[in-house]
C-alpha cells in the first residue's frame, strides 16, 4: 500500500497558487487517483503570502487538516524565501521546487539547511516565452508533476489538453500557449 | 451507475440543488457559503433549472422570503453562514413554529467576536434550540447526500419542520475532493414532487400562517413541535434506508467507527471525524482499542442510541467545536453526558473544545485526546472537565 503524496504550495495572493493546487487535483483525479486540493483561508489580499495543499494517491482521503510534513513544497514566488519558512516539516526524502532566476548554488543557502532535493525553474521566462504574459501557475504545475513523478508526463499533457479545452472553450487561442508552457517547463525544471 | 466526480463541498450542495430544481431560492451572500447561491444563480442564468432566485438585501430578508415562499406552497431554500444565521435569528423560531418544511444550507463558520471567517459550530449550535432539524456532514460526499435527503425528511407529513444541512466552512466547503454523484433522474425520483396539504395560495382552503398565540395555546404549539421532532427520528432512518438503495451509502443518526470493541472513544461531528479515523487506525495498529462515534443528526438528538453505543467503553471524550460558556461544558458534551446519565451509563466522560475559529485539528490532536483517555481509563489520570485541544501554549 503506497502512501499518498502530500504537497504544500507557497505563493502570494493573486499568483494562482490556489488555482495550481486545484488544477493538480483535477489532473490527478482524471487519471483515477484520490485527490484533495484546498487553500488555507484567512484575510487574504493581493500580494500576501498564501498556502495551498494537495493530498494525492491511490488511497481514499479522510484527513481534513493542513499539511505539516509534506513530501514536496512548491514556491511560486521566491521573495517568500525571506519571510516564510518554506522547508518547515518538509521530508528529507522529498523535494522543493522554486520559481527563481537564481542558480541552485544561490538558492540552497536560503533553505535553512534543507537536505532533500532542490529544483529550480524560471517560470517567468517560460511564461513570457509561451504566453507573452506572466502566469506562473502552468509552469509550476508541470514542474511539480515532473519532480514528484506523480504521473506519467505524456498522460499529464494529454489530460491537461482536455482540461484546457474545457476551461478555455471560449478562448481556444490560449490553449496552445498553455500547452507550450507545460512542455517547456517539463524540460526546463532542474 | 454513479457518476465519479471531483468537487468542493459548496459545489456538491449547489449540484444537489440543481438536480432537485426547487421552486424558490432567496439568498444573501456571506463567506464561506457565498458560492452556493452564486453557482445556483449561474445554473438559472444558463437555463439549466427554473428556480426563482430572489436577491435580497440581508439574511433577515432571505429567511423571510424563504418562509413566505414555503408558506405559499413552494419548495424553498436558502444558504448562509455565521453572522448571516445570527441575523435570521427571530425568523428561525417562526419558521419552526409555522411548520415550514424549508431547507437551509449552512456552511459552518465562527460567530464574530473577534471577527473570524473560519470554521466552528458556534453558528448552528446557537440555533440548536430553535426547533430545526440539524444534520452535519463529514465531507463533500455527505454534504451532497444529506442535502438530497433533506426535503424528504422536512416535508414528511409527520415532521413538517425546517432543516439545517450543515458542513464545515472552508474545510469541506472549499476543499476539492472525489465524490460519487447520483444520476439526476434518480435524484428527482427520490426527492419527488412537493404537494403540501395546506398552503397559502390554496383558495379552496384559506389558512393563517404565523398568527398570535395567546397563553392558552402557545404551549401546545411548542408541544406539537416537540412531537414532530420526535417523529423525525423514524423519518430520518426511513429516508436513509431508501437513500441507501439508490446510492449504496448507509446513513443513520451517527456513524460508529471501530467502536464495537473499543475501550476508549471520541465523540465528534463534522470534518474532524475523518481525521480522527486516521488517528484510530494508527492506534489500532499498536494494539490500542480506540473508536469513534460521529454524530450526524444533532436535532433531533439521538440520546438513547448514543448512550447505548457508548455503554461498553471505559472512557469517552466528547469534542465540541463551539463554546456555550456555561463554564461546565460545550453543547455536544453536555447533551451526550446527560443522555448517558439518563440511560444509567456510568462511563468516565470528558469534554474538550477543539477547532474554534478554524484552529486546525490534526491526527496528532486526536491522538493526544486518546492518550489522555488511556490514562483516564486505567485510572492514572482524573477526568478533567474541560480541556482544549490545540490551544497555544
Amino acid at each position: 500500500m503506497k502512501k499518498n503524496i502530500e504537497i504544500r504550495w507557497h505563493g502570494r495572493g493573486g499568483q494562482g497558487a490556489k488555482t495550481a493546487a486545484l488544477l493538480l487535483a483535477d489532473v490527478a483525479f482524471s487519471t483515477g487517483m484520490h485527490v484533495q486540493g484546498f487553500p488555507e483561508y484567512g484575510p487574504e489580499r493581493m500580494g500576501a503570502p498564501i498556502t495551498a495543499y494537495n493530498r494525492i494517491g491511490s488511497e481514499p482521503i479522510r484527513v481534513h487538516s493542513n499539511i505539516y510534513n509534506p513530501d514536496y513544497v512548491v514556491v511560486v514566488d521566491e521573495t517568500l524565501l525571506h519571510s516564510v519558512d518554506v522547508t518547515k516539516g518538509l521530508s528529507k526524502d522529498g523535494a522543493i521546487v522554486i520559481n527563481t532566476t537564481k542558480s541552485k548554488d544561490e538558492i540552497i543557502p536560503l533553505l535553512n539547511g534543507y537536505e532533500g532535493g532542490v529544483y529550480i525553474i524560471d517560470a517567468r521566462k517560460v511564461s513570457m516565452a509561451t504566453l507573452g504574459k506572466y502566469f506562473p501557475n502552468s509552469p509550476m504545475l508541470a514542474s511539480i508533476v515532473k519532480v514528484s513523478g506523480i504521473m506519467d508526463e505524456k498522460v499529464f499533457l494529454s489530460q491537461m489538453e482536455e482540461s484546457y479545452k474545457h476551461k478555455f472553450a471560449k478562448k481556444p487561442e490560449v490553449i496552445e500557449g498553455n500547452m507550450n508552457a507545460l512542455r517547456m517547463a517539463l524540460s526546463e525544471v532542474k | 451507475m454513479s457518476i465519479r466526480e471531483r468537487m468542493s463541498g459548496n459545489e456538491a450542495v449547489a449540484y444537489a440543488i440543481k438536480q432537485i430544481n426547487p421552486d424558490v431560492m432567496p439568498a444573501f451572500p456571506i463567506t464561506p457559503s457565498t458560492e452556493i447561491p452564486q453557482m445556483v444563480s449561474t445554473f438559472i442564468a444558463n437555463g439549466e433549472i427554473d428556480t426563482e432566485f430572489i436577491p435580497v438585501e440581508s439574511e433577515h430578508s432571505s429567511m423571510s422570503a424563504t418562509m413566505g415562499a414555503s408558506a405559499a406552497g413552494a419548495r424553498a431554500l436558502t444558504a448562509t453562514s455565521s453572522c448571516g444565521l445570527a441575523y435570521m435569528w427571530e425568523l428561525l423560531y417562526v419558521a419552526a413554529s409555522d411548520r415550514l418544511p424549508l431547507v437551509l444550507a449552512l456552511v459552518n463558520r465562527a460567530l464574530t467576536g473577534p471577527i473570524n471567517i473560519n470554521c466552528d459550530h458556534s453558528d448552528s449550535m446557537g440555533a440548536r434550540d430553535a426547533g430545526w432539524i440539524q444534520i452535519y456532514a463529514e465531507n463533500n460526499q455527505e454534504a451532497y447526500d444529506n442535502f438530497i435527503q433533506s426535503f424528504r425528511i422536512s416535508e414528511h407529513p409527520d415532521v413538517m419542520l425546517p432543516f439545517m444541512a450543515c458542513q464545515d466552512g472552508f474545510i469541506t466547503s472549499h476543499a476539492v475532493e472525489n465524490i460519487e454523484l447520483i444520476e439526476t433522474d434518480k435524484v428527482k425520483a427520490f426527492v419527488g414532487e412537493y404537494n403540501p396539504e395546506n398552503y397559502l395560495l390554496n383558495a379552496d382552503m384559506p389558512m393563517a400562517v404565523g398568527p398570535y398565540a395567546t397563553s392558552p395555546f402557545y404551549m401546545e404549539t411548542k408541544m406539537n413541535q416537540r412531537l414532530a421532532m420526535k417523529n423525525a427520528k423514524k423519518v430520518i432512518l426511513d429516508v436513509a434506508a431508501e437513500f441507501e438503495k439508490i446510492s449504496g451509502r448507509k446513513y443513520g443518526f451517527f456513524e460508529e467507527y471501530r467502536l464495537d470493541d473499543a475501550e476508549i472513544a471520541i465523540v465528534i461531528m463534522g470534518s474532524a471525524a475523518g481525521t480522527t479515523k486516521d488517528a484510530i487506525d494508527a492506534l489500532r495498529a499498536k494494539g490500542i482499542k480506540a473508536g469513534l462515534l460521529k454524530i450526524r443528526v444533532f436535532r433531533p438528538f439521538p440520546g438513547e442510541e448514543i448512550a447505548e453505543a457508548l455503554k461498553n467503553v471505559k472512557a469517552v471524550a466528547v469534542l465540541d467545536r463551539a463554546e456555550s460558556f456555561s463554564a461546565c461544558g460545550g453543547p455536544v458534551g453536555s447533551e451526550v453526558k446527560a443522555a448517558m446519565f439518563d440511560a444509567g451509563v456510568n462511563v468516565k466522560a470528558v469534554n474538550y473544545f477543539y477547532g474554534i475559529g478554524g484552529r486546525d485539528y490534526t491526527v496528532e490532536s486526536a491522538t493526544e485526546v486518546f492518550e489522555d483517555l488511556m490514562k483516564i481509563a486505567d485510572g492514572s489520570m482524573e477526568p478533567e472537565n474541560f480541556k482544549y485541544v490545540g490551544l497555544r501554549k
